[in-house]
């Protein structure tokens, strides 16, 4: 298991054994994410309330759940790189924060989206919304930060304890709908009980998120490989795999 | 573990415990300040500033749902099932409105205890389905909505 831990930490064990995984992660991604959307698009039933609008949760809900997920990656790799210093989890740090970034960016929009002829309108300071906007500038406030410093060391350390700080919103953003009255409902998928959703809409959805993270997973494996040949260019097994 | 990592592993925890204790507490003390909106209930108590501009939500009462002749001006009631609230509104209607349905409004109340709202919001629920399901729910028993099924 240690050892495990420590191949893990190492940029070049890394890059080998990504490099071997890549081709069936994005087989993985692109099927899941073709046929949760084809499914989910095309075939899933309207809802009785909303009609076709609904079907704007198939890119919604994904992607705010690994916006929320993706940040714990962040934090967690944020503080490995404190305590043990390990490069994988300096790097992990970096790249994963434009990519959440995104995600979240994704959810706030097709949220907005969805609420104007939902709500009646696209946008209001509510505690789910608001405190996901938060989640955006911590994550962008993340990667900032890494770009702000010419050593990357300081960089790395400044960045992680922002997202140890950060960590602190997530669960508040989970159960921000069932705490104050909100105009966001609450959750459809619930750990604990069964889902509020018809199973013909929800297949498609899981298959979504399925998929979504899956995508996510390699956005950020390539976006470590290229930061890994960026920071190793001198040493000899990169020099060796640019000669190739 | 080494010394060093084991140390920087208490802060880096010890931290996140502080954070969490002070956003706790914040979150304590702003408890109320945070809802989007007042209950009829709360405003009942009046609890809710008087004239000033403030939120109010909860179900649409069935029944209560009147359009006044000429105009866009509806009169509808809002219920906590524990008060109500009479709300009066001039403009078009989210799609999602209806009664026996959720609904967020923005306004002041007036003298007489009247919601003059000049944004009305519709509060959708967590529930999904599809039409034809709700059909049959509908023809067996109109109170039952599709959920923990």
């Amino acid at each position: 298991m240690w050892q495990f831990f420590h191949k893990l930490g190492s940029p070049k064990w890394f890059y080998n054994i990504s490099g071997k995984l890549m081709p069936y992660l994005a087989f993985v991604a692109i099927t899941l994410l073709v046929v949760g959307a084809v499914w989910g698009l095309a075939f899933a039933p309207m809802d009785y309330k909303q009609g076709n609008s609904f079907r704007i949760i198939y890119i919604h809900v994904p992607t705010a759940f690994i916006a929320l997920a993706g940040y714990y990656l962040m934090a967690i790799a944020g503080a490995i790189s404190l305590i043990w210093r390990m490069k994988m989890a300096g790097i992990m740090l970096k790249v994963s924060a434009p990519i959440g970034a995104a995600m979240t960016f994704l959810a706030l929009f097709t949220g907005a989206v969805w609420g104007k002829p939902t709500w009646g309108t696209y946008w209001v300071w509510d505690a789910r919304i608001t405190s996901m906007l938060i989640l955006l500038f911590l994550y962008l406030g993340i990667f900032a930060l890494m770009q702000a410093f010419t050593r990357e060391e300081l960089a790395e350390k400044s960045a992680a304890i922002l997202a140890l700080v950060g960590t602190v919103n997530i669960p508040i953003i989970y159960k921000s709908v069932d705490w104050w009255y909100t105009l966001h409902q609450p959750a459809t998928l619930k750990l604990t009980e069964k889902p509020s959703m018809h199973p013909d809409m929800l297949w498609p959805l899981l298959i979504m998120i399925a998929g979504v993270y899956a995508f996510y997973a390699l956005a950020v494996i390539l976006h470590a490989r290229v930061e890994i040949l960026r920071r190793e260019k001198k040493t000899g097994w990169v020099q060796a795999l640019v000669k190739q | 573990m080494h010394p060093v990592r084991k140390k920087r592993l208490i802060f880096v925890l010890s931290f996140v415990f502080v954070v969490s204790a002070a956003t706790g507490l914040l979150f304590y003390a702003l408890k109320d300040e945070l809802n989007l909106f007042y209950t009829p209930t709360q405003i009942a108590n009046k609890e809710a500033p008087p004239g000033q501009k403030i939120r109010a939500g909860g179900m649409v009462v069935e029944g209560s749902f009147r359009r006044l002749d000429d105009s866009l001006q509806v009169i509808f009631e809002v219920t906590d099932y524990e008060s109500t609230l009479t709300v009066t509104y001039q403009g078009i209607l989210p799609n999602l409105f209806a009664e026996k349905e959720g609904v967020v409004v923005t306004g002041r109340l007036n003298d007489e205890g009247l919601f003059v709202a000049d944004e009305v919001m519709a509060k959708h629920d967590e529930n999904y389905m599809p039409p034809e399901l709700q059909d049959t729910l509908k023809s067996s028993d109109s109170s039952v909505t599709y959920k923990n099924k």
